[in-house]
């Protein structure tokens, strides 16, 4: 329970990052942090205590004891869709590095009304 | 047809994104070729499908690699998903006509035809899929493509543009996915009808808000919904003319409001009666996007700038309609996604015909274009009558419904707002048609051509359609937008249908 409550604190500290930072590149680790903590307290859900992997070699195991799996395939799948954005979005910071020659977002401003 | 053919709907355009990159090196052209076939291929899908539901009004269901409901990902078309898919494949094949010659000043045309095809595939899969993970999958799918295409012209508007789609869309989607994450650990699986029915022995405790709370936030950033549009009028504007369409037309009510709502009415089970607080922050949600969309949008000066905050406004009537939550609310926000998908494409292809001819979009630097692009003059005309809502056109028969809705729920401000905005609608299409097009005698007309012939029938096929629409409303408020509305009231009736028990 401390642990998901710990991903929170991270997921809060990535959003404050991602809202207050000016850096285009500290804005995109804010958002990693955002998606580690969310795929963090994803696997969280099917951990437990004194679990065993869930695969059956004996059938008389008790099968109540088993972590389940599923958060862990759907953990991954997350990580590599994080994986895309990620580098969609460093793509991106490359070519406004290239047009502006600047990070910082609030020198970036040439949409408004 | 039969339910074996459901996963072509994201298999065609999924293998043609895949296709179009390895044949383009033998003839560029194949590009064209290939996504227009695909595009084709996806709308003969859709209206085949809708008129076999028709036939025998019965959901079809898939079962991927053949694992039943509660074990493996399944497919799932009702008439809800035959409306989405419809209004998707129009829009979408229209789009990809159009692209065909507007792409000429751009470079790098596989790879927009390659990015255009897995947004389709994405919409597609977004509609159809029954499983609440692989719906997020696609629905990160169809927003990745559209961020790479936002920026597509990797110039200083579009980069920033781009950037920013991509910040706030993404915190959105991650809200989907904790969502997601907080959904599992209380129910133990991912298809949605048995997680409807898992979570209606759970009552409405304060987790189950919360979860209801984090879906809306994202579904909210996905839809531009006032106050989380800051990206739309950015990211719109930017994209090249077809994506536009696309995004405006389609793509923010399948991720927005289609997903929101089979989540909210379907999953949860929610309905008026039973979430009332809910429906209410809806209603003030949508009349906070009508008025700031629509006053905002009377003050731009850049064509498609204009659109992009116009569509912000609609969004919100289709969210008072659903707000409403009876029967003629939600059949007016329902066929308002089907008159505001066709309009508003058609509204943002005249504006893509338009900067192909004169290369800008700024209203106070073109006058007089209908003597030199009478198509285009008038199919901007007619869409933006229709998205204002003046019979016989299909936008007005979309906000009678809602008014209708309002009044015999006696919310009769509402019914009065809805009315007041809608002539603020026609208020700022019709300063388009007044600077750009017929108005202004005194100034030279902007010297301009028609539109190539591929263009001219893509916006004329809309039009038609827009046309077709209202004055067919009965036939299809009949056959696809009731029994689409009756989808969501049944709410929890939806796992029935799908697991048969």
């Amino acid at each position: 329970m401390i642990a998901m409550f710990a991903c929170m604190v991270l997921l809060l500290v990535g959003l404050y990052a991602v809202v207050i930072k000016r850096n285009i590149i500290r804005i995109i680790i804010g958002f990693s942090l955002v998606e580690y903590a969310v795929n963090l307290f994803f696997a969280l859900v099917g951990f437990k205590h004194n679990g065993i992997p869930p695969i059956i070699t004996d059938v008389a195991q008790s099968r109540s004891n088993f972590v389940d799996p599923v958060p862990q395939a759907l953990v991954l799948t997350a990580i590599v869709i994080g994986l895309a954005t990620t580098a969609l979005m460093l793509a991106l910071a490359m070519r406004i590095y290239e047009k502006y020659r600047t990070f910082d977002v609030t020198e970036i401003r040439r949409l408004k009304g | 047809m039969d339910a074996r053919f459901l996963p072509l709907f994201v298999v065609v355009p999924m293998a043609s994104a895949f296709l179009i990159p390895l044949f383009s090196r033998l003839w560029p052209r194949f590009a064209d070729l290939i996504a227009n076939a695909a595009g084709a291929a996806l709308l003969g899908l859709s209206v085949n499908g809708a008129l076999c539901l028709f036939a025998n009004s019965q959901v079809l269901l898939y079962h991927m690699g053949g694992w039943a409901s509660a074990l493996g990902i399944t497919l799932e078309y009702d008439h809800l998903t035959a409306l989405v898919l419809l209004a998707v494949n129009t829009v979408g094949l229209a789009a990809l006509l159009f692209s065909v010659r507007y792409l000429d000043h751009y470079t790098g045309r596989w790879k927009f035809f390659s990015l255009f095809m897995l947004v389709l595939a994405g919409l597609n899969g977004v509609t159809i899929t029954g499983d609440i993970f692989n719906m997020f999958v696609f629905i990160e799918i169809s927003a990745v493509s559209s961020y790479a295409l936002v920026a597509f012209g990797t110039d200083f508007d579009e980069l920033e543009a781009g950037f920013k789609y991509m910040v706030i869309g993404e915190i959105g989607g991650t809200a989907i996915l904790l969502a997601i994450a907080l959904l599992y650990a209380k129910a133990s699986t991912l298809n949605m009808a048995v997680v409807s029915q898992v979570m209606a022995g759970f009552g409405h405790t304060p987790l189950f808000w919360f979860i209801v709370a984090t879906f809306l936030v994202g579904f909210a950033v996905k839809m531009a919904m006032v106050p989380f549009h800051a990206w739309l009028p950015d990211a719109h504007p930017s994209a090249p003319a077809p994506v536009s369409a696309l995004l405006s037309g389609v793509f923010i009510k399948v991720l927005g409001v289609y997903a929101m709502s089979r989540v909210m009415f379907n999953v949860f089970g929610l309905s008026r009666a039973n979430a009332a607080p809910l429906f209410n922050l809806l209603l003030a949600f949508g009349v906070l996007s009508i008025i700031a969309g629509g006053l905002l949008a009377c003050a731009q000066k850049d064509y498609k700038r204009l659109l992009a905050y116009s569509s912000i406004s609609q969004i919100g009537y289709i969210l008072i309609g659903l707000g409403i939550g009876n029967y003629w609310g939600i059949v007016g926000a329902l066929f308002h996604i089907l008159a505001h998908a066709l309009g508003k494409g058609l509204l943002f292809l005249t504006a893509g015909s338009v900067e192909h001819a004169t290369g800008t979009r700024d209203l106070d630097k073109l006058s007089g274009l209908e003597k030199n692009m009478p198509v285009t003059a008038w199919s901007y005309l007619l869409g933006s009558l229709s998205l204002a809502g003046v019979p016989p056109f299909a936008g007005f028969f979309s906000k009678l419904f809602i008014i209708i809705g309002a009044l015999s729920a006696k919310m009769y401000w509402l019914a009065v707002l809805a009315a007041l905005f809608s002539t603020v609608t026609l208020g700022y299409l019709v300063k388009v048609v007044n600077k750009a097009f017929f108005g202004r005698k005194d100034l030279e007309p902007t010297p301009a051509r028609e539109a190539p012939a591929s263009m001219a029938l893509a916006m004329l096929g809309l039009l038609v359609l827009t046309v077709a629409l209202g004055i067919g409303f009965k036939p299809v408020l009949d056959k696809l937008v009731g029994p689409a509305a009756n989808v969501l009231l049944q709410g929890l009736g939806y796992a029935q249908g799908v697991l048969g028990r």
